[in-house]
């Protein structure tokens, strides 16, 4: 895979991503990239700057400077509606989902189908249901019923909700903050089967995570960040745990040839 | 793994049939989902002890009729305390404006010489116009509604006195507005009113019953929408045989119902409905999620006005009167008494607009078969407390249960 996307197109491209708060430069001449069928984690200790990137990408910061580039073509994304516009959705870890509606209601929350007229049309809740089940059953999300308030889901069935929702407003990219930080051993393994699955219906995922295990269980690359600058991208089956470690904290600096293919081929 | 999703636990399993339906409701209760049960129950222990208390006046149908006549204004108000109570606000004010909007209605026709058709208009374009100040207010500026609409209790107090200026009271003769809550449909008339009623509790449920099994998805079984149909049906056929017996059904009490299906169908089957109900679980996932909250919220504030008003212009058409102390008293809290009792929660996104009807008939049933065994107000306040008290502590408790079972 890592070594097809050298001569595809990038879904997403970012060069030279700067962007400063006050005295603090939070990124420095950043890059990143992320194509369709493929998962790319981003990595780093606290304060490398993932946070900033990530806002960066769904719209909530606008960078310094640096390029935007979607599909080949430069843009300018400087607010949440303009990175939703292109295809961008961003799952938070507080996942947003309204606990008293149930899912085939929190899948299409905001888009509801239906007849025309805005707020005064009527819900067409057979092909939302049809479609949730559809979405649900592709994605191989198991939940008892998608009738049933999300306020009775567990951890894992939340997160994968939220997920799916963004399969449903039909994205290409989806960003997961650290989407198994808060749930058990059954109910993340649950969720990684679903990144894998986005994977599987040519969506390029972002995974923003602390757990390196969950990293390596599902990521296609892998892009470092250490106090606001790009480390390195690596393929992620050849790369080890000590050595990301080594990137991360700054014990080994990255090699040229470590930066894997795709990630560098401007140069 | 698929096979997960097709079991949907509002099919009731293998089980058909009323034990089926039985064990549905079982299911519910035990998540904390009890609906309208309690206020069923409430109604029927009401209405016991009060036949029994009273030597059988409470049940005979002139009672009765007097009782849907008391409950039209309460209830009209309280379907918009609903809708405020659903996005998790609420609304101080709803009393004092419905006693200032029927006061600019009787001024307007009285004293102005304003045709009444045109003199309702105007009272209800003002509580349109006090919600609007009300919901800007709140948005604008972050203001706890709460405050916002206490000030507008004290403020449109001042403006009800305002209006009345040096008349104390202002009768009204007007035939139109006499007519508003006060015409009587008998025989068949009331029988088309029911047979609506029913048309519209039973087509929604059974067209989505056969929609979806032409879709192909889950559908819970045919016996469990026909015992609700079934029994919406005959308890609204037996009622209105009653009312039958002596006045009739009174147009106030088709005015509330029809505010409440019309309601009803807005925040179930209207992309506006489902946004208060977002709004009221989880503000900001419907930010998120590109909801105009804002504005919701503003014009949800605004139709709880307007309910306010048309309620004032109710209770002004059957008492034939506007005074000083229109919409004063506990006609605020027994609004909202009516939806909290009704089932609606006080904390946002959870209750239906059935809420006002079922509950105001509550309410009302308490004071008039409390006025029948000649109690004192004391007494009365008293046990309206306790009873609304026990509903919201009722609410409070299975949500607490409700919210640790999730997990």
């Amino acid at each position: 895979m890592a070594s097809s996307s050298a001569e595809r197109t990038p879904l997403l491209e970012l060069r030279g991503i700067s962007k400063r708060f006050g005295a603090v430069q939070a990124l420095t001449d950043a890059r990143f990239d992320v194509f369709s069928d493929e998962v790319v984690a981003l990595v780093g200790d606290n304060g490398a700057g993932k946070s900033t990137l990530i806002k960066i990408i769904s719209g909530i910061y606008r960078a310094d400077s640096g390029t935007f580039r979607w599909q080949g073509r430069d843009v300018s994304v400087g607010t949440p509606n303009d990175a939703a516009a292109l295809g961008i959705a961003t799952v938070y870890q507080d996942l947003a989902l309204c606990d008293n509606l149930d899912v085939v209601a929190n899948l299409f929350l905001g888009h509801e189908l239906g007849t025309a007229g805005g707020p005064l049309g009527v819900i067409d809740e057979l092909t939302m249901e049809r479609r949730a089940v559809e979405v649900l059953r592709r994605l191989s999300v198991k939940i008892p019923s998608v009738r049933i308030p999300i306020a009775s889901l567990s951890g894992g069935q939340r997160q994968s909700v939220a997920v799916a929702r963004s399969v449903i407003a039909e994205n290409k990219v989806v960003l997961l903050d650290e989407p198994t930080a808060a749930l058990g051993v059954a109910q993340t393994r649950e969720v990684l089967e679903l990144i894998k699955s986005l994977r599987g219906q040519g969506l390029g995922v972002v995974l923003i995570s602390h757990n390196l295990a969950d990293v390596f269980a599902v990521a296609d690359r892998i892009t470092v960040l250490r106090l606001g600058r790009w480390v390195g991208t690596f393929d992620a089956k050849a790369t080890s745990r000590e050595q990301l470690i080594a990137y991360m904290t700054g014990a080994a600096a990255a090699e040229p040839a470590a930066s894997a293919a795709g990630s560098d081929q401007a140069s | 793994m698929s096979s997960t999703l097709e079991h949907d636990p509002r099919v009731i399993g293998e089980r058909a049939g009323l034990r089926g339906v039985a064990a549905e409701y079982r299911r519910r209760l035990s998540h904390g989902d009890i609906g309208q049960l309690p206020v069923l129950v409430g109604l029927l222990v009401i209405g016991t002890i009060f036949q029994v208390a009273s030597d059988g006046i409470f049940l005979n149908p002139f009672n009765l009729v007097n009782l849907t006549l008391q409950m039209a204004a309460g209830g009209t108000i309280s379907v918009g305390i609903v809708l405020v109570l659903l996005l998790g606000e609420i609304d101080l004010s709803a009393g004092v404006v419905s006693g200032m909007c029927a006061a600019i209605m009787a001024i307007a026709t009285v004293q102005l010489g304003i045709p009444s058709p045109a003199a309702v208009a105007l009272g209800l374009v003002a509580g349109l116009a006090v919600g609007a100040l009300h919901g800007v207010w709140i948005t604008r500026f972050g203001i706890p509604s709460f405050v916002v609409t206490l000030a507008g209790l004290i403020a449109w107090q001042g403006g009800l006195l305002l209006v009345l200026g040096r008349t104390g009271t202002v009768n009204l003769r007007d035939p139109f507005i006499t007519a508003l809550a006060g015409t009587f449909f008998h025989g068949a008339a009331a029988y088309i009113c029911v047979a609506v009623f029913i048309a519209y509790v039973a087509i929604g449920p059974l067209v989505d019953h056969r929609r979806r099994k032409a879709a192909g998805l889950a559908v819970p079984p045919l016996a469990f929408v026909a015992v609700r149909v079934i029994a919406a049906g005959a308890f609204s056929l037996v009622a209105v045989t009653v009312l039958n017996s002596d006045r009739g059904v009174s147009s106030g009490l088709l005015f509330l119902v029809g505010a409440v299906i019309l309601m009803d169908f807005v925040l179930r089957r209207l992309r506006f409905g489902r946004m208060i109900y977002a709004i009221g679980g989880n503000a900001e996932a419907a930010r998120r999620a590109g909801i105009p909250v804002q504005r919701v919220r503003a014009v949800v504030f605004m139709l709880a006005s307007l309910f306010a008003a048309w309620g004032g212009i109710l209770g002004a058409s059957r008492l034939l009167a506007v005074n000083q102390s229109a919409g004063q008293g506990d006609v605020l809290l027994n609004a909202i008494a009516a939806a909290v009792i009704g089932g609606t929660s006080l904390f946002g996104g959870r209750g239906s607009v059935w809420a006002a009807l079922l509950g105001i008939m509550v309410i009302q049933s308490i004071s008039n078969g409390m006025d029948l065994l000649s109690l004192s107000s004391s007494i009365k306040f008293m046990i309206t407390g306790g009873v609304l008290l026990s509903t919201v502590t009722i609410d409070a408790v299975l949500r607490r249960s409700r919210a640790k079972s999730a997990r």
